[in-house]
């Protein structure tokens, strides 16, 4: 039987129609853009298409606004390293509990071997940013504010184009790691305040290695990797010339797949949500449900440890991902879960379920049908667990 | 995905021994689910002939906490206590031709769980020394002997091991100077009690504790004045009241005993004494005060009035 595919937030598969536009690249059309001869002018001009293709998904006003990279991780990077070092006299950087590592990494680096000042913004149990507290946060300091459009592990959606106006009324950078929402939420720069945004190729059916950050025109950039004209300056390094056509492609069919990611796509992740909350007892959903991506749900099933539960799905033929602890490699869950103050009980038990459009109502009955036999068997394995009629405190470690 | 043997995912999809031992006369409980790993082992023990004549366990975990759970019944099933106490978390982890490094709390937790069940059929107290000072690891509720038994059980020469084996440091961190310390201890007399090559040992000047992420200053506003030892009191007590109704609501309660430097002495009342979540608790205490007041400070619950 064919395997489930339910892990788009961590990668999609590389659409056909996109490795068939990348592949003569590789070979035929091997030339660097940069040279003065016929091999390198054909692959110039492919370019430019895809660079038209990128902004035409993200709606920017100018195509050179788009600034390629290696990944999402590349261009979180450098948009808070560029902003540190435009903005004069301002040391301070904001940003959410709930960032990924990329961001939040580099801004624990910083703090450390730059003596900059960090806001990290809380949220609540939604997952929603606390207003009120990022609005205080804000001052004469802040160099740059660098929130997320939505978040890898609930899809909770972040008002961006509104905290993008509090900063620059603050005088600060916005930046925005737009990695998950890309090609999942129409996205119209030219309309809004947006300073920079990132994005990956590979988590819109587009292949792994090319990423993006848009740096809306105006707004004065440092390079962080430099060495060359490419890019205008802004990111040398030989263009990666079939990820760039790739990513082109990969954000043209999203485009012509948008309405379809918000209505079918949002629908089988809905059927999925309310089947399992049905089906099975002591399990909620996290996140935002009224504002969230159309792919995501993010389901915690209390009293059982998410690594388990995805070793059973995974010999059911479903693959999912998890926050808990023992997935990570960490000993902690996810730090996203745990800002939103989810229950230990249940962060340890919480998966990720994440659609795209290559999945199915076929999908989502398989799943309904795999899931509740796997939560039952583990349930019945755990102490804390007990027919339906959960006593915890019955349970006493001798240590805890 | 885990590097599991095939023996860690049959026991893990196939587990011998799982469920409720009705006529057990030890039970041995270890783990906490704010930890993500928790272990009751049930054993049945024959009294004239002192042999485990049967086993069961309930595991909420990981995979290889599963396995391991499993592996361990099958382990004492038919021995005697004398003989299944020989067992250590080694033998669990050979018993399923290995486990990965960052695994082996599971069979630790395992061995715990064994000692502690046999202890419970002796009608002992299970060693459990939480005398202020004795626990190390606040975030997962390790203490000094527990650490100390696993690194000589174990023969442990690095922090990162420690935490492999036990989790110890492996939330916040704060208590890695601990480790070092008890590691640096129990290494020395090993070596002296002739269990360890001298150059094996951990070796303290040569080791770089690994930078982690350190507590974000929230609140400090630039170009304002550090808060007087009044106004932090003050801050603390008033963020404790905050805090205070959502305890009460769970039927617990918290009360501030003393402040000393960067130290907050809170008294856990109520539901919360005995509470095994009463670590994640503390644990969100912190969390709340070193927001408030924008300074670190260390939360520690104390059982009396000083």
């Amino acid at each position: 039987m064919t395997p489930v595919y339910l892990d788009n937030n961590a990668t999609t598969r590389t659409d056909p129609e996109v490795v068939q536009a990348m592949l003569p690249y590789f070979t035929e059309q091997f030339g660097n853009a940069s040279s003065m001869h016929a091999f390198g002018a054909e692959v110039g001009s492919a370019l430019a298409t895809a660079r038209k293709q990128l902004q035409t998904l993200l709606g920017a006003a100018f195509d050179h606004e788009i600034v390629y990279m290696s990944s999402g991780t590349e261009a979180d990077n450098s948009a808070i390293l560029s902003a540190l070092e435009t903005q004069t006299g301002r040391d301070e950087i904001i940003t959410s509990a709930v960032e990924h590592p990329a961001v939040l990494s580099m801004v624990a680096h910083l703090e450390k071997t730059r003596g900059i000042t960090a806001h990290i913004i809380g949220v609540d149990s939604r997952g929603r940013l606390d207003m009120e507290a990022y609005a205080k946060a804000l001052g004469p300091k802040t160099a740059i504010v660098s929130i997320m459009w939505a978040n890898n592990e609930t899809g909770t959606i972040f008002p961006v184009e509104r905290l993008a106006q509090l900063a620059h009324e603050a005088g600060a950078l916005f930046h925005t790691d737009a990695v998950q929402a890309v090609g999942k939420i129409p996205i119209n720069l030219a309309e809004s305040e947006i300073d920079m945004l990132s994005l990956s190729g590979h988590k819109l059916h587009g292949p792994k290695g090319i990423g993006a950050l848009y740096v809306r025109k105006g707004v004065r950039f440092r390079p962080l990797v430099r060495g060359g004209h490419q890019e205008r300056g802004r990111r040398a390094g030989t263009e990666n010339a079939p990820g760039i056509i790739g990513l082109g492609k990969a954000a043209e069919l999203a485009l012509a797949h948008m309405d379809d990611e918000q209505t079918r796509v949002a629908g089988l992740r809905d059927r999925l949500e309310k089947g399992l909350l049905q089906r099975i007892g002591n399990s909620f959903v996290t996140g935002d449900p009224d504002n969230r991506l159309p792919n995501t749900a993010n389901v915690a099933f209390e009293y059982i440890e998410g690594e388990a539960i995805l070793l059973l799905m995974n010999r059911d033929g479903v693959a999912a991902s998890s926050g808990s602890a023992c997935t990570s490699g960490s000993l902690e869950p996810s730090h996203v879960l745990r800002a939103m103050n989810v229950p230990y009980t249940a962060a340890h038990g919480a998966i990720r379920f994440s659609f795209s459009r290559e999945n199915s109502d076929a999908d989502v009955d398989r799943v309904l049908e795999a899931m509740p036999p796997i939560i039952e068997k583990l349930r019945e394995m755990s102490p804390f667990w007990r027919e339906r009629d959960v006593r915890t405190s019955e349970f006493k470690p001798t240590y805890a | 995905m885990w590097d599991y043997t095939d023996k860690v995912k049959d026991y893990f999809y196939n587990p011998k021994n799982s469920g409720v031992l009705e006529d057990a006369n030890g039970v041995g409980d270890v783990g906490a689910i704010s930890c993500g790993d928790a272990l009751r082992l049930m054993i049945k023990v024959d009294e004239p002939t002192q042999m485990i004549t049967d086993a069961r366990f309930q595991t909420f975990g990981c995979g290889s906490a599963i396995a391991s759970s499993s592996a361990l019944t099958e382990l004492i099933i038919g021995k005697t206590i004398d003989e299944a106490m020989e067992l250590t978390n080694q033998d669990i982890a050979d018993f399923l031709g290995g486990l990965p490094p960052e695994k082996m709390h599971c069979s630790v937790m395992g061995y715990e769980a064994l000692h502690a069940a046999v202890a419970n059929f002796r009608g002992e107290v299970w060693v459990d020394d939480h005398e202020e000072g004795a626990l190390i690891c606040k975030c997962f509720g390790i203490d000094e002997a527990m650490i100390e038994r696993t690194i000589r059980g174990n023969a442990l020469t690095s922090v990162e091991e420690i935490t492999n084996y036990t989790k110890a440091g492996g939330g916040c961190s704060t208590c890695a100077e601990s480790l070092e310390d008890v590691l640096e201890r129990v290494n020395a007399e090993m070596v002296t009690e002739g269990d360890l090559a001298a150059e094996a040992a951990f070796d303290r000047q040569a080791y770089i504790r690994p930078v982690k992420k350190g507590i974000v200053n929230n609140a400090a506003e630039p170009g304002k004045a550090p808060l007087t030892t009044l106004q932090k009191i003050k801050l603390i007590e008033e963020t404790i009241e905050l805090i205070r109704p959502s305890l009460q609501r769970d039927g617990g309660d918290c009360e501030l005993v003393d402040v000393d430097g960067n130290r907050v002495m809170v008294k856990l009342t109520g539901a919360c004494v005995g509470c095994h979540l009463s670590g994640a608790t503390i644990e969100g205490v912190q969390a709340r005060l070193v927001e408030a007041v924008g300074v670190p400070l260390v939360v520690i619950p104390v059982t009396q009035y000083h």
